[in-house]
């Protein structure tokens, strides 16, 4: 922080050699200013203008409630796997060598770059009651596709990224002496593990927990397939809001989308607060 | 309580040649023995086969008689100071000097006396709380100390202590390792390449170069009579002068001195020689001697650097005190008679 | 030191052979289960009535031109995003200003709104009842449920990705080479194109790579303000879910495994670029 802001020092001096200031600061206020805070106003706008009781009606409703609990349930179910599994993940591609490392490595990205609907048709294929696994499980009755479990799948697939790769960095750049410390003072692999590494995990593991639970919270596209969209089952506050502007709501749309913002924004500040403190205890 | 090391050999794959190889001494008991040698000697390999963090290749480690080479690290019962520190950053002062004793189960109680006693012997009481993060890097440096003792370890194993330190903490923390090593009396291997720190701390040196034991010896005796021409070159400065033998003495660019006994003729040799062991006169007055030109003159406080001339192209550091000049009444430029009082002379065919 | 020169883990610190098998085995299994069998569904689907149908559904006419619009909205927002997250990245990486905090905090903004609310607030904004669309309608200019909509929530949603990569290179690689082009004579433009980008190139072409595959990828804010018309403002992956729900599986899974392929080619691009920027992940 000390170390950027001295070195910008010299920079600004010379303001008027380098004429890139006014030019690079007026651009990017004004891209950022007519495609995010001019859109982002409007929704704020459109919301100031709904009367209270309207408003209140719109985000208690039945439906809504519903949707709130599918979507914040099944978002935190699927953190909660990823978050369990996660660390396994990235222990192995951090720790181990063994043949198809590489290509499992690249494949922890693939749900940020295969796109949410081809995501969300690709599992209900796979788990729907004549799918190939979906089959399988419908014996032991287990309806995954057109259900929660379904849901909460889709979600674990789309968050699936962001716990490994927050804590494999966390895992790779950690002091080798630790664990050997840890030995020489008496205690075995598991107590080193539970005591040492998971600690200085944790943090990171935090932070990849709440960037998963943010972004399932916020998915649609894979999630529509797989749900079924049953009202009141498996409906998620996403896909009520398209609903409802399907049915020309554009108040009841923008009164849920006001309360999906504050629950985005209310994320936004934990996980900075979560990856502020994190980055202190790895630059120490 | 004493640490015997024999014909450990340690191999790393890929590596040229082994990391270390036949490597054999005794550390006695309560005494401070140093691994002293230059980056990639081998110097930590060594410290970590005995602390059962590299397995051997071949060889064997015994910790107070007991044959430990395929004992696990958590059984051997060695207190580690890792050169990073290696502090649990999650832990307070307390939950790291502690760590050891929660492992082995130790009563809550019996461990907060512990702690408090090594917090006192490291004079950082009402330091407990704190986390790691909010030490400076010699507090950090002397919880690590706390840690590996909290445990009564039979031995005490340190690796580069002070390295990561800047050079005035080093000096404190060396004088408060003596006092704390004159406390305790626990048996302690040493591993550093700053050969001041060895000399000063250590009772026994083992100089190692290239994954081999060159000299085991008393501080003294490494310095002073040193048994390779690298243990020579490595500790201390010395000017290294090259020649051959001719009837018994060996010539070196304008001086001559005894050869190494049963060296014969022709024979290729090198000496070291101290730079305060060198002893200058004026010309004039000694005529017949070697003789030298005084090519610079540099005064550090209360002493002087010189280098000299010598008839070959040979140059020689002396350090001398300037008062010593003074009476001399030299110069740069002026021509002087060089005598040496003492050096080493190596013939180069055991040289390694 | 010795050590250090080869870096292995020494036994003591290290776990039983056969539980490093099953955490492997685990991890397996995991991304198994929910990445490699979903994705080897696709192709299989896609290919389920041979590869003439598959060759039929690529080149139908309403597939190829939702390719077209796609392209177009990619096109666009790449670019826009890439002038953009440069420039930010520049700025907030070589001057200090009021406000800088907040402005880098902005540019996150989108990563954390719902695909669907990226949408929402366009419609709102623009839509029929929307704070502009009494006058957009009065001047015959539409943009919710036509290409402009299209292109805006496609670029709003992929509005960080470029900056996101570029800044934290440009902050971590500091001024020095800046300044001595500066002594040197050179002129801002020629500091910025012959010095600054080229130290940067690995992490932009990575950030753009990833800005492409999610402008080619989008669905929920593109759903919201496409108005799925055919053949006008059906993007690839809207086509996608046409296809699904008229109950054409093999067409909607051989489009499917079009968007697959983009995908698999980015992560090896993305690959490819972590290792030139020097072991980045």
């Amino acid at each position: 922080m000390m170390e950027a802001a001295l070195r910008s020092v010299p920079l600004r001096r010379r303001g008027g050699v380098l004429p890139g200031y006014g030019l690079a600061l007026g651009f990017t206020v004004l891209y950022l200013g007519l495609l995010v805070l001019l859109p982002l106003g409007a929704l704020v706008l459109k919301a100031s203008t709904l009367s209270w009781e309207g408003f209140v009606a719109a985000v208690t409703g039945p439906r809504a409630l519903a949707a709130y609990r599918l979507s914040f349930g099944a978002s935190l179910v699927g953190a909660l796997v990823n978050a369990l599994f996660g660390p396994v993940v990235a222990w192995v591609l951090a720790r181990y060598d063994f043949p198809g490392k590489a290509l499992l490595d690249a494949l922890v990205d693939l749900p940020f770059a295969l796109p949410t609907s081809v995501a969300g048709i690709a599992l209900t294929a796979v788990y729907s009651q004549n799918g190939w696994l979906g089959q399988h499980l419908a014996k032991w009755g287990l309806q995954v596709a057109f259900a929660p479990a379904g849901v909460a799948l889709a979600l674990t697939f789309v968050g699936l990224p962001f716990v490994v790769r927050s804590v494999q960095p966390v895992l790779q750049d950690l002091d080798p002496h630790l664990e050997e410390a840890a030995a020489v003072l008496g205690a075995g692999r598991l107590r080193t593990v539970a005591w040492v590494v998971l600690p200085a995990l944790f943090p990171a593991l935090l932070t990849g927990f709440a960037l998963s639970f943010a972004r399932a919270l916020g998915e649609y596209g894979s999630v529509v397939f797989i749900s079924g969209n049953m009202p009141l089952r498996t409906e998620i506050v996403p896909l009520l809001i398209v609903t409802r502007l399907e049915q020309y709501d554009e108040a009841g749309a923008t009164a849920i989308g006001v309360v999906m913002l504050g629950a985005s924004f209310l994320l936004l500040l934990v996980i900075n607060a979560l990856q502020a403190r994190a980055l202190r205890g790895r630059k120490r | 309580m004493s640490v015997t090391v024999e014909h450990l050999t340690r191999r790393f794959p890929g590596g040229s040649h082994p990391a270390a190889e036949d490597v054999s001494f005794h550390a006695p008991a309560g005494a401070v023995t140093a691994l002293l040698g230059p980056s990639g000697s081998g110097k930590t390999t060594v410290l970590r086969a005995i602390a059962g963090l590299e397995e051997a290749d071949a060889g064997r480690v015994s910790i107070c008689g007991e044959d430990c080479t395929r004992m696990p690290p958590q059984r051997r019962g060695v207190g580690f100071v890792f050169q990073g520190y290696a502090l649990f950053e999650h832990l307070t002062v307390r939950g790291n000097v502690g760590f050891g004793l929660r492992v082995r189960g130790v009563s809550r109680k019996e461990r907060d006396a512990r702690v408090d006693e090594l917090l006192e012997l490291v004079q950082l009481q009402g330091y407990g709380e704190r986390y790691p993060s909010q030490l400076s890097g010699g507090q950090r440096q002397r919880v690590a100390f706390a840690r590996a003792l909290a445990t009564r370890p039979r031995v005490l194993l340190l690796d580069e202590p002070f390295a990561a330190l800047d050079t005035r903490v080093r000096v404190e923390l060396r004088a408060w390792l003596r006092e704390l090593h004159e406390q305790t009396h626990v048996t302690t291997l040493l591993v550093t390449h700053d050969q001041e720190e060895a000399l000063e701390l250590a009772q026994q040196v083992v100089v190692m170069h290239e994954g081999r034991v060159r000299q085991v010896g008393t501080s003294l005796e490494v310095y002073d009579r040193p048994a390779t021409p690298f243990v020579a070159s490595f500790i201390g400065n010395a000017n290294v002068l090259r020649g051959h033998v001719q009837g018994g003495r060996a010539a070196l660019g304008g001086l001559t001195l005894d050869a190494p006994g049963g060296a014969p003729d022709g024979a290729r040799v090198h000496a070291f020689v101290r730079p305060h062991e060198v002893r200058i006169a004026r010309a004039v007055e000694e005529p017949s001697g070697a003789h030298a030109v005084i090519s610079a003159l540099t005064r550090v406080g209360d002493s002087v650097k010189l280098s000299l001339q010598l008839a070959g192209r040979d140059t020689l550091m002396v350090h001398m005190a300037h008062a010593e000049l003074e009476a001399l009444g030299l110069t740069q430029g002026e021509r002087v008679a060089v005598g040496i009082r003492n050096a080493r002379l190596f013939v180069e065919e055991h040289a390694g | 030191m010795s050590g250090a020169a080869t870096r292995r883990v020494p036994s003591a610190v290290r776990e039983p052979a056969w539980v490093r098998v099953l955490l492997i085995g685990v991890a397996v299994a995991f991304l198994g289960l929910l990445v490699v069998v979903p994705l080897v569904a696709v192709f299989r689907e896609a290919l389920s009535r041979g590869p003439a149908a598959w060759l039929d559904a690529v080149r139908d006419e309403e597939t190829l031109s939702a390719i077209r619009l796609t392209l177009l909205t990619a096109c666009v927002s790449v670019t826009a995003n890439g002038v953009f997250g440069v420039t930010a990245a520049w700025l907030i990486a070589r001057y200090d200003f009021v406000g800088k905090g907040v402005l880098s905090a902005l540019i996150d903004l989108p990563f954390s709104v719902s695909p669907v609310l990226s949408g929402l607030i366009f419609v709102l904004l623009f839509g029929r009842q929307g704070l502009l669309g009494p006058w957009l309608s009065a001047h015959d200019v539409r943009i919710i449920f036509a290409v402009p909509g299209v292109v805006l929530a496609t670029t709003f949603v992929t509005f960080p990705f470029v900056a996101k990569e570029v800044l934290p290179l440009m902050q971590s690689q500091g001024s020095q080479e800046e300044e001595a082009a500066l002594t040197l004579g050179a002129s801002g433009w020629q500091v910025f194109l012959g010095v600054t980008l080229p130290k940067v190139k690995w992490g932009l072409l990575y950030g753009v790579i990833l800005c492409n595959a999610r402008a080619m990828g989008e669905f929920g804010a593109v759903s919201v303000v496409s108005g799925h018309v055919r053949g006008l403002t059906n993007t690839v992956p809207l086509h996608v879910e046409i296809l699904y729900n008229e109950y054409n599986f093999a067409g909607a899974f051989a489009v499917a495994s079009l968007l697959s392929l983009l995908a698999l080619v980015t992560l090896g691009v993305k690959k490819v670029a972590e290792r030139r920027q020097g072991g980045r992940t």
